[in-house]
């Protein structure tokens, strides 16, 4: 019988296999996350515009309010490399100036590129000063024109001569923002509401799932204007922010909130969680040590799928003037110059923030679905 | 705690009708409410000091909603459990409530059928086994490690396996973390509700045997739950058999499948796959008529009658009683009269009687 009972045991355990056998989930969630290349590639992107917004005022050669009036609709200006000036020096970069001319008949300005007159461009550029991260004071710009009297639109002006890639980067700080603190209220409400539907089941899960039902028949979009209508049209901008903010989540907790069900409703049957309430536990340890950390990976990939969605209901919201206005900037608030196809055939460059939200959107999505994949890495 | 209904001494569990029904959903737009699950009906049993009890029966029968009762996870409808603790007393577990019943937890244990789901495949097998072990108390933490590792020793596997996580078991080894898990706490009872029947037939012997030689080291009793017959010969000492939430037949294990009393218990045992192909001709195997029968409309009389070659009208007017016949028990109006067949050696691939 001994022979029988023998386990069968490699005598030595190589490195490779202990590597493999004592690694957590979330070591093997990130290994297979890893060979996700799109996600992983997005996560980059995602951690860039983050970096992006938090720097903007460093980044953006420009602060958002800045204006010339000369410039009004100015077309992109082309980087180009290595020109002589007209006093003979040479630059690593540089932009041309442009020649405007006024015609009469059509009362529009139009711009020609005057490839003699040579603008450098310079990292580091000294320019209008302000605070980094509103903390350190200082007035350099990751990129500006050598000579700050010098106009320089990489992507173009806006009606008011303002710089459109200046402004889309600081734009990014509100609407990047607005899907992590949104997605964080919706997380705790769809946590909390989640949670107690699951865990308890019964009526109490009855209630909150028609309450849901109830949530998710609303029109978005006239419940959203009927919501932001009643926001006081002369209120700080910072609360009008806020004030979009919880607009949104009040819809985007629900999706989270049928996720934390679901899985607290399947883990509730699982053997493991009834084993732990076996071996003794407390509820509380059960739910914490148990349940919760079964989920936490599936969660993760919700909430970075809930961002894009709140993004883009605030470039919506703003884009109708329903959400943010001037002079905040956002991607929406931007956008909304862009409605008039008087303005888009004069200046189709007032789109490029659409580019940044569709940028940002996709690298969240891939994200989002790279983790999700890699959520369960025993599937 | 006095002992009014004198637990026999060599009594670890003394069962009494045991009674479970489970409500049925209450629909917004059903007027009239459908009948109650009854899941579990009149079981009682007992299950010895030192001895390994089978339970079995086809899916659906109750087996697991018994062993549910037992471990608490469900209250019982009606019915009592009276449980002789170390002290020599005895405690009705039913009448306990849920914070009571906890200082039983580590007395009375459980083996999963499922050793995927039931290992949490966050934690490392020291976590997995020492939880018992930290929750209530019983090692002080500097030592559960070490507690762990002679556990895993116990059970066959290797102490530096502590660290790992269970994806990286096999399904054999997954269940021995199972059972170290059930030992770790010292208990009297060992619930083995399916333990074998997940794994493959090699590895299912090789458990077989380290339970029996874990039984002998430790003298556990076990209460084994199993719908394979093979199984249950090959390691118990007495077998329940249930139909639909009622026990049929309690016999010693060998009367049982050499002379079964219950016509379901010929049935079941005609059922057994026979690998000699000469003796396969010999032995017909009884179909049942018909479907198992609804634990929420059981036929009235015997619950077995309308599939019973041998029913007769008393059977469809009056639920046979479980009678001592014997030394055993049988719920059937004609055991006396019934001369059925069982099984004369059982080769299932399991080795010989060892």
């Amino acid at each position: 019988m001994s022979d029988v009972t023998a386990p069968t045991v490699p005598e030595t355990v190589a490195p490779a296999a202990r590597r493999f056998a004592e690694a957590s989930q979330w070591t093997l969630i990130f290994r297979r996350f890893r060979r996700h290349k799109l996600a992983y590639a997005s996560l980059f992107v995602v951690l860039g515009i983050y970096l992006v917004a938090l720097l903007a005022e460093f980044v953006a050669p420009f602060s958002p309010d800045s204006y010339n009036a000369r410039f009004t609709y100015g077309p992109p200006q082309t980087l180009k490399f290595f020109g002589t000036d007209a006093a003979g020096e040479t630059h690593f970069m540089y932009v041309n100036g442009h020649r405007m001319s006024f015609d009469p008949v059509a009362l529009k300005r139009t711009f020609v590129v005057d490839e003699k007159s040579v603008h450098p461009v310079v990292f580091f550029a000294k320019g209008e000063p302000y605070k980094l991260l509103g903390l350190i004071p200082w007035d350099r710009h990751l990129i500006g024109p050598g000579d700050p009297s010098q106009p320089m639109y990489l992507w173009g002006a806006d009606r008011l001569g303002r710089d459109v890639l200046s402004r889309t980067i600081h734009g990014a700080r509100i609407s990047m923002s607005i899907g992590l603190v949104g997605v964080a209220i919706s997380l705790f409400l769809g946590l909390l509401l989640g949670g107690i539907s699951g865990y308890y089941g019964g009526w109490i899960d009855e209630v909150v799932q028609r309450c849901i039902d109830f949530l998710k028949s609303i029109p978005t979009i006239p419940l959203w204007m009927g919501l932001a209508a009643a926001v006081p049209a002369n209120l700080d901008p910072l609360l009008v922010y806020l004030w979009i903010i919880i607009i949104l989540s009040l819809i985007g907790w629900t999706d989270l909130a049928r996720v934390v069900r679901g899985r607290f409703l399947s883990l509730r049957t699982e053997d493991f969680v009834l084993a732990a309430r076996l071996d003794g536990c407390s509820r509380q340890r059960v739910i914490w040590r148990h349940m919760v950390p079964s989920f936490t990976s599936h969660i993760v990939a919700s909430v970075t799928l809930a961002i894009p969605s709140m993004i883009l209901a605030e470039t919506a919201l703003s884009f109708l003037g329903i959400g943010l206005k001037e002079p905040v900037v956002s991607w929406g608030v931007l956008l909304k110059d862009a409605q008039s196809i008087l303005a888009l055939t004069t200046a189709p460059w007032l789109l490029a923030p659409g580019a940044a939200v569709v940028v940002a959107v996709l690298a969240l999505n891939f994200l989002g679905d790279g983790i999700r994949d890699a959520a369960d890495p025993y599937a | 705690m006095a002992d009014p209904a004198g637990l026999a001494p060599d009594v670890l569990l003394d069962v009494r009708g045991l009674t479970k029904l489970f409500p049925p959903r209450r629909s917004l737009f059903q007027r009239k409410a459908a009948n109650p699950v009854r899941a579990v009906e009149d079981v009682s049993f007992e299950i010895r000091q030192g001895e390994t009890l089978g339970l079995v029966g086809e899916s659906g029968c109750g087996k697991s909603t018994v062993t549910r009762l037992l471990l608490g996870i469900h209250q019982p409808t009606a019915g009592t459990m009276r449980y002789r603790r170390k002290d020599g007393g005895s405690v009705d577990l039913d009448r306990l409530s849920e914070d009571q019943r906890l200082a039983y937890c580590t007395d009375l244990r459980i083996v999963f059928q499922d050793p995927q789901s039931s290992l949490n495949p966050r934690l490392q097998v020291r976590d997995i086994v020492g939880e018992v072990l930290k929750v209530n108390k019983l090692v002080p933490p500097s030592e559960i490690d070490a507690k762990v590792r002679e556990l895993l020793a116990k059970v066959g596997l290797r102490p530096e396996y502590a660290r790992r996580y269970p994806h990286a078991f096999s399904g054999g080894e997954r269940q021995r973390i199972g059972i170290a898990r059930a030992l770790a706490t010292h208990p009297r009872l060992v619930v083995l509700d399916e333990a074998v029947s997940a794994l493959d037939v090699s590895v299912r012997a090789q458990t077989l045997n380290l339970l029996r030689d874990l039984q002998e080291e430790f003298g556990l009793t076990y209460l084994f739950v199993s719908h394979d017959l093979s199984v249950i010969e090959y390691i118990c000492d007495r077998v329940v058999v249930m139909y639909v939430g009622q026990v049929v037949e309690i016999a010693t294990s060998e009367a049982l499948f050499t002379r079964p009393l219950h016509p379901y218990t010929e049935a079941l045992l005609s059922a057994l796959p026979i690998p000699d192909p000469t003796q396969r001709r010999q032995n017909r195997r009884i179909r049942l008529p018909g479907e198992v029968a609804d634990p929420a409309n059981r036929p009235a009389g015997c619950a077995f009658h309308p599939r019973c070659r041998f029913a007769s009208e008393a059977c469809r007017t009056t639920p046979p009683p479980l009678r001592d016949l014997g030394g055993r028990s049988v719920a059937c109006h004609h055991a006396e009269m019934l001369d059925l067949k069982g099984v004369d050696t059982i080769q299932t691939g399991l080795p010989a009687n060892a």
